[in-house]
């Protein structure tokens, strides 16, 4: 622990708060505040706990809902074709009830990918320790909440203890400072972040972003920028919690009430990082240089903004110039050429990068009033039945379906492709989910990540298009 | 989970940066609900093409390293997803030790927990290792943990280090949850902290 009167920063603190015992060498017990659990990472750990004779430790605090696999159409409550992805959804729903953790099953309206899941229901509070068997964990960072992500044994170990084996990592901070000019969001921030730093570049680290662009930021953007850290290599992502924060945690259904309220948000507020606190690495950037952007390769890094070009592999160092190659082979593109002169075929809006309510605001703004350009196939996916349902009420639903966009219920769908939503060889598409890896939304499909707007846009041109061509009236 | 002590096998090169756990094993294979039986699809898209077929280029279906315990990797291996399917499918296929400039964290802390040694060593020693690895199964490499030293097929030693509570874990292949059980009065204090500190929780 950090001896008493040095500053700490936010890590710091919640770190600290969370240690039930330190070891000589610095290996921690650290208790776990929250558990979410879905049905990819977690049956080797239920299975682990029955051969052990082991049991949850503490269901309350554990949060259980299927979203990988589950398939996005309707009927699916009652069947789900796929064989193996069945079986998986299945033995959630067992382990889940025989364990008594809270649950939203398929058919609950509450369903949703774990991580909109997680803040929508208040589990997610500041503060707290939040893991999952998934690396996206880190979106629960934008609420000043130390999350990451972790592996089936780990599952299995918080499942039985509620607690994790953990060395402190060091910090990171980014600072944007500044004010986002028109046409630029959160996922641009991100992925920007991720250019600069690398893929490895937050390998061992946990990142505080910080600065005046990140305070204007909603939760849901929040959420966004905090979810790509682990792409950054940083398992978690961190933003210091404050009004903005406190206004979207009240009133949700697991938020402390009343007097636990004002107890918790006495506490939260001590949640910042002090003057003068030690970060082992510092990356600042302006505001005002970031741009929507896109990536153009196979790693979350390989980005550039929309007005750029692709680049040559040569102009890399080291081991990157066979990878740049590598990359440009599979997503079958020249270096020189235009980005916004790469046309697409297919466009994904959803996943836990961007599947919240201001995302499909965001995208249905591009949209209104224009169609998907044809031959494009192009769906949404809401992250949640909650956030599917409040689109659906603000009249969002129909912008996206007069434009010409499938409608679909909620899951991870094809920000992974597990269930039936997946890219064919040769398939290419504007993409708001957070990995561009071969294969990773079908085998030889070419993702293109970017934010929901410039998706939009991309299903209206057929092409990766600078959004802020079609919304000059309103930038 | 079985104990590492000291292995001699063949060592793979597998240069490329950025090897993902997309890449390890593809997301079709992660539906299973076991352990054990992903080794045939270790690499699936690098190593059959759609049809199925082997890929004659690719490292492990070389008749040197088809049989290769050790892979000797591109910086930041491991990155991307969580899934602890990776480490099993290394695992299935015969893989317990892999060697790179830097691992992705959640990969090498998945490692640990099923018997697989990942070792960082600086970039020159890599590429030593790496050129070793290119002579196929001529060149046995040697990972000794108890020593922490790489041996190379021609007895050139590095010396490695790795955190000590990991060690002791995998030298004697010990259970984590069951160490963390016998400190469950340690964690009962706590949570009864909390309940009065932070009730909300």
């Amino acid at each position: 622990m950090t001896a008493p009167h040095t500053p700490r920063t936010l890590y710091d603190k919640i770190w600290d708060d969370h240690v039930i015992q330190q070891d000589a060498d610095g290996t921690c017990l650290l208790y776990i505040d929250r558990h979410l659990v879905h049905e990819v990472t977690s049956p080797q750990a239920f299975e682990g706990l029955r051969m052990t004779g082991r049991k949850v430790h503490a269901p309350d605090k554990t949060i259980a809902v299927p979203d990988h696999n589950v398939p996005t159409t309707t009927g699916r409550e009652t069947h789900i074709e796929n064989e193996e992805g069945r079986i998986q959804v299945a033995a959630l729903d067992t382990n889940a009830r025989a364990s008594g953790v809270h649950y939203y099953p398929i058919d609950d309206i509450r369903q949703g990918i774990v991580h909109i899941v997680g803040p929508e229901q208040g589990w997610t509070l500041p503060g707290m320790t939040v893991v999952c068997g998934d690396s996206h964990t880190a979106t629960h960072g934008a609420f000043g909440a130390l999350a990451h992500g972790i592996g089936t044994s780990e599952v299995e170990h918080v499942l039985a203890t509620q607690t994790l084996i953990q060395k402190k990592s060091k910090n990171m901070k980014v600072e944007i400072t500044g004010s986002l000019p028109p046409g630029v969001t959160a996922k641009d921030i991100t992925l920007t972040v991720i250019g600069l730093t690398g893929t490895a570049g937050g390998n061992g680290h946990v990142i505080e972003y910080c600065g005046q662009a990140i305070r204007e930021l909603s939760m849901e953007g929040r959420m966004t920028v905090c979810n790509m850290a682990i792409e950054g290599g940083a398992r978690a992502g961190l933003v210091a919690p404050d009004e903005t924060t406190f206004a979207y945690c009240k009133g949700r259904p697991n938020a402390p009430k009343g007097e636990q309220w004002d107890a918790a948000v006495a506490y939260w507020k001590t949640l910042f990082s002090d003057e003068g606190a030690h970060y082992d690495k510092v990356v600042t950037i302006r505001a005002e240089d970031i741009a929507p952007v896109v990536t153009w390769g196979t790693s979350p890094e390989d980005v550039l903004p929309i007005t750029g070009v692709v680049p040559e592999p040569a102009s890399f160092a080291g081991g990157k110039v066979a990878a740049a190659q590598r990359s440009l082979d599979y997503m079958g593109l020249t270096a020189g050429t235009k980005l916004d002169e790469i046309a697409i075929n297919t466009v994904f809006i959803g996943s836990c990068t961007n599947g919240r309510i201001e995302d499909l605001r965001a995208a249905a703004e591009v949209l209104r009033g224009r169609k998907v350009k044809d031959g494009i196939r192009a769906m949404v996916v809401p992250g949640s039945g909650l956030v599917r349902a409040q689109a659906e009420a603000e009249g969002i639903a129909q912008v996206f379906l007069d434009a010409g966009f499938e409608w679909r219920l909620a899951g991870c769908s094809m920000c992974l492709g597990m269930n039936d939503d997946q890219l064919s060889p040769g398939d290419r598409c504007a993409a708001t989910s957070n990995r561009n890896f071969e294969g990773r939304q079908g085998r030889g499909g070419r993702t293109h990540l970017m934010s929901p707007a410039m998706a939009a846009a991309a299903a209206v041109t057929g092409r990766l298009t600078d959004v802020r061509e079609l919304v000059r009236e309103a930038v | 989970m079985d104990k590492f002590t000291q292995l001699t096998g063949v060592a793979a090169p597998m240069p490329l940066v950025n090897i993902d756990t997309d890449m390890i094993i593809p997301k079709q294979f992660l539906k299973t609900i076991q352990r054990s039986g992903l080794g045939k699809n270790l690499f699936d898209e690098l190593r059959y093409d759609a049809q199925g077929n082997e890929n004659p280029d690719f490292v492990l279906n070389q008749p040197a390293y088809r049989n290769a315990e050790i892979i000797i990797a591109g910086d930041n291996f491991g990155c991307g997803s969580s899934r602890e399917h990776a480490p099993w499918a290394l695992l299935d296929f015969g893989v317990r030790c892999v060697i790179s400039t830097s691992f992705a964290d959640i990969f090498f802390n998945n490692c640990f927990k099923n018997g697989i040694l990942p070792i960082v060593m600086p970039q020159e020693v890599v590429d030593v290792l790496m050129e070793d690895a290119t002579r196929g199964a001529n060149a046995r490499i040697t990972v000794d943990l108890e020593r922490e030293v790489v041996t190379t097929s021609d007895g050139k030693e590095f010396t490695f280090s790795i955190d000590p509570f990991r060690r002791h874990c995998l030298l004697n292949g010990l259970d984590d949850i069951g160490l963390t059980m016998e400190k469950a009065p340690a964690i009962q204090g706590f949570e009864a902290k909390m309940a009065t500190a932070r009730p909300w929780i």
